[in-house]
């Protein structure tokens, strides 16, 4: 067999927890597996060797907070030939996006008291905002098996098989009990994406949709359902908004919820 | 002699964008800057105005490395603020669960991130090649650590059953069972880390550290304890904020702490150990005897067999843990009806050191004001100090050489810039 070279992968951060660089580290099996079919030329949480590009595969951790991270992320696509988004905060903006929705005026008041010490934007974004991307793994953080199939995928130069369904179909596959029909919890199970194990019901609690819309959501005859179990409108909106805010189906959502009344 | 400006511009192998810079002017150290641009990601601002129940699910975001951390220390100080007490078997899982994280990032830092420093190799792949049977064994081990976390929390990073009160679902006795045999077999691989961290080449130096940890009356310090220093002093977890105090540098996104009426001070392992080395377990301290490691040890360069050792201990911990276990009546307790809020603050052992949470909730259960000081945090300034020191005995060295042996006194100190990052602290700018 021809001896065809090693893609060459290089990861990048921007604003995140580096939980879903970790989740490199973590293919504990499998990792020294890819690292041989692999070559790692630029991983800076895991190696101090540092190769220029370009580089065949990008993944991408964090979400652009900063002008400079704004510029850097340019650069990262003009080195990338496949450019993938690892998690929620690359994917939707993550938690930090949360500012978006803060009192802009007053947030712009607190965060440049000191500007001279701290540079931010007073949004946080993801990556296909700024670039190109050819492809999003979601999740909070992401799941080691489908970072397995991205991986199998590049050396086998074919799609990945990442599904767009609800968490949903998975929990019944899994042979959880719903906890929204059977325990009344809230469960944002209907709306999000897959990919995670349904985890959460299977631990007896509601899915918090740390995956992000999944393909077709519903979430206007979810937040119906919600509403119905006792859940107030800033709770609902609560719900929408945590490790994806940002994205479009979830904002909608949250945005669609009506104001409380005052008491 | 001329000035001279040494510069590592993206430190590597650390968690999170950090940068260091030392200015010298002949033999005199001018100027030593551990920069973080880590960006801000304010969650002490968006925890404004959430419910007091997000407040594990939200801070576990701060870091990926130590998740358990974060929602360990939410929760005590939610529990605080409450007043709740939990059931003796849901303290028992937390503490299962932090032993998970333990092995976990200590044997990430061991293998994967430090042990390349002292073999001359960029990385743990390259280490891999030289010795197979060491990266293996650090994988295995780090897999048990991550095993644990999976079984109580559903996943390794940003575990979903953690809740304040205890958990959504705990497990049964014959659940942990299962999980008992990896963990027999890791207090074998943790033994050999120990001997495989003790053997490698330390290179010289001392500091002389103010340690600061928690200390329980019988355990090695994870979830409780009272604050004490190795300068002798003490104080309770409510006495923090008076004892410690946050500073605002230009240079960094984080504030540095430093004791009040003292300097800097160093949390972590070495400083657990040196406060902690009586509450080990009997095979932890027979071992640390066995390789030579000293009860107080000064070089931060043999932190790593202080981590090897709190691995061992961490095992030894899980495995008294599954075989005492006793489901509790309910998996978690709520507040009792008509809470209206209240303050509270904890302190927990991260894999790093001491983490601070302190909460302020409001009558309708909304966060109202937080206040988070993570360990890198307080750390920051004294890793400032030992670079300083050894720039100041190694001036004979090249530029070269000087700067990767600037980074890795940084890494001896396994900082995690993402979590060091939060604490630009909204409250801060009000003043």
């Amino acid at each position: 067999m021809a001896d065809l070279r090693r893609p060459r992968l290089a990861v990048w951060k921007f604003a995140s927890c580096d939980g879903c660089q970790l989740s490199v580290l973590d293919l504990e099996d499998d990792l020294l597996a890819i690292a041989d079919r692999v070559e790692i030329a630029n991983f800076r949480e895991a190696s101090s060797a540092v190769a220029d590009g370009p580089y065949d595969l990008s993944l991408v951790e964090g979400s652009i907070t900063t002008p400079e991270d704004a510029r850097r992320i340019r650069e990262v696509r003009a080195e990338s030939r496949l450019l993938v988004t690892i998690g929620a905060c690359a994917t939707a903006g993550g938690i930090q996006a949360l500012r978006n929705f803060a009192d802009v005026e007053e947030f712009r008041r607190i965060v440049y008291a000191r500007p001279e010490y701290i540079q931010t934007l007073t949004t946080s974004t993801p990556i296909r905002e700024h670039v190109t991307v050819d492809l999003e793994l979601r999740g909070c953080p992401i799941s080691k098996a489908q970072l397995l199939e991205l991986f199998n995928a590049v050396l086998f130069d074919r799609a990945p098989n990442l599904p767009g369904e609800s968490v949903c179909i998975e929990c019944k596959r899994r042979g959880n009990v719903c906890v929204l029909v059977a325990r009344g919890t809230p469960c944002l199970g209907p709306v999000t994406q897959t990919g995670c194990g349904a985890i959460c019901p299977a631990f007896h609690r509601g899915c918090y949709g740390c995956f992000g819309p999944q393909d077709t959501p519903n979430a206007a005859s979810l937040s119906e359902a919600l509403a119905a179990l006792g859940m107030s409108p800033g709770e609902l909106r609560r719900f929408y908004r945590t490790f994806n805010a940002g994205a479009p189906a979830f904002r909608a959502a949250a945005d669609a919820i009506a104001e409380e009344r005052p008491a | 002699m001329t000035e001279r400006t040494i510069a590592v511009d993206y430190l590597a192998r650390v968690e999170g964008e950090g940068a260091l810079k030392v200015r010298l002017d002949g033999a005199r150290v001018d100027a030593v800057e551990l920069r973080i641009f880590e960006p801000p990601r304010f969650f002490e601002a968006f925890l404004r105005g959430r419910s007091y129940a997000e407040a594990p699910d939200v801070t576990a975001r701060i870091c990926g490395i130590c998740p358990v951390a974060y929602q360990m220390s939410s929760c005590h100080a939610m529990e605080r603020a409450i007043g709740l007490c939990v059931d003796n078997g849901v303290r028992a899982l937390r503490r299962l669960l932090y032993c998970g994280e333990w092995i976990e990032s200590h044997t990430l830092h061991i293998y994967l991130l430090h042990a390349p420093d002292f073999l001359g190799v960029p990385d743990a792949v390259h280490l891999a090649r030289e010795q197979p049977e060491a990266v293996r064994r650090g994988l295995a081990l780090k897999q048990v650590g991550n095993r644990l976390m999976t079984l109580l929390g559903g996943r390794e990073i940003h575990p979903v059953n953690v809740r304040i009160g205890g958990f959504y679902r705990c497990p049964s006795r014959s659940e942990l069972a299962a999980v008992r045999p990896e963990i027999v077999r890791a207090i074998d691989l943790a033994e050999e880390t120990v001997r495989f961290a003790a053997s490698l080449p330390f290179p010289p130096g001392e500091e002389d550290y103010e340690f600061v940890s928690l200390r329980h009356p019988e355990e090695y310090p994870m979830n409780e304890g009272e604050v004490v220093s190795s300068a002798g002093m003490r104080w309770p977890v409510d006495d923090f904020e008076s004892a410690f105090e946050e500073v605002q540098v230009p240079h960094s996104n984080a504030l540095h702490s430093v004791r009040r009426g003292g300097g800097s001070y160093l949390v972590g392992p070495l400083a657990r150990y040196a406060l902690n080395r009586d509450r080990l377990t009997p095979r932890a301290r027979r071992l640390a005897d066995e390789v030579g490691l000293e009860p107080v040890v000064r070089n931060p360069a043999r932190a790593i067999v202080v981590r090897a050792i709190e691995v061992l201990l961490a095992c030894e911990e899980a495995l008294r843990l599954i075989d005492a276990y006793r489901e509790p009546p309910a998996p978690f307790v709520a507040p009792p009806p008509g809470w209206r809020g209240g303050v509270g603050a904890a302190i927990t052992e991260a894999p790093r050191g001491m983490l601070y949470h302190r909460y302020r909730v409001g009558p309708s259960g909304l966060i109202e004001e937080a206040k988070i000081v993570a360990p890198t945090s307080q750390n920051q300034k004294r890793i400032e100090d030992d670079v300083r020191h050894l720039v100041e005995r190694s001036l004979a060295l090249d530029d070269a050489h000087l700067t990767a042996a600037c980074e890795r006194a940084i890494r001896h100190h396994d900082p995690c810039i993402s979590c060091a990052t939060h604490f630009l602290r909204l409250d801060v700018e009000r003043r």
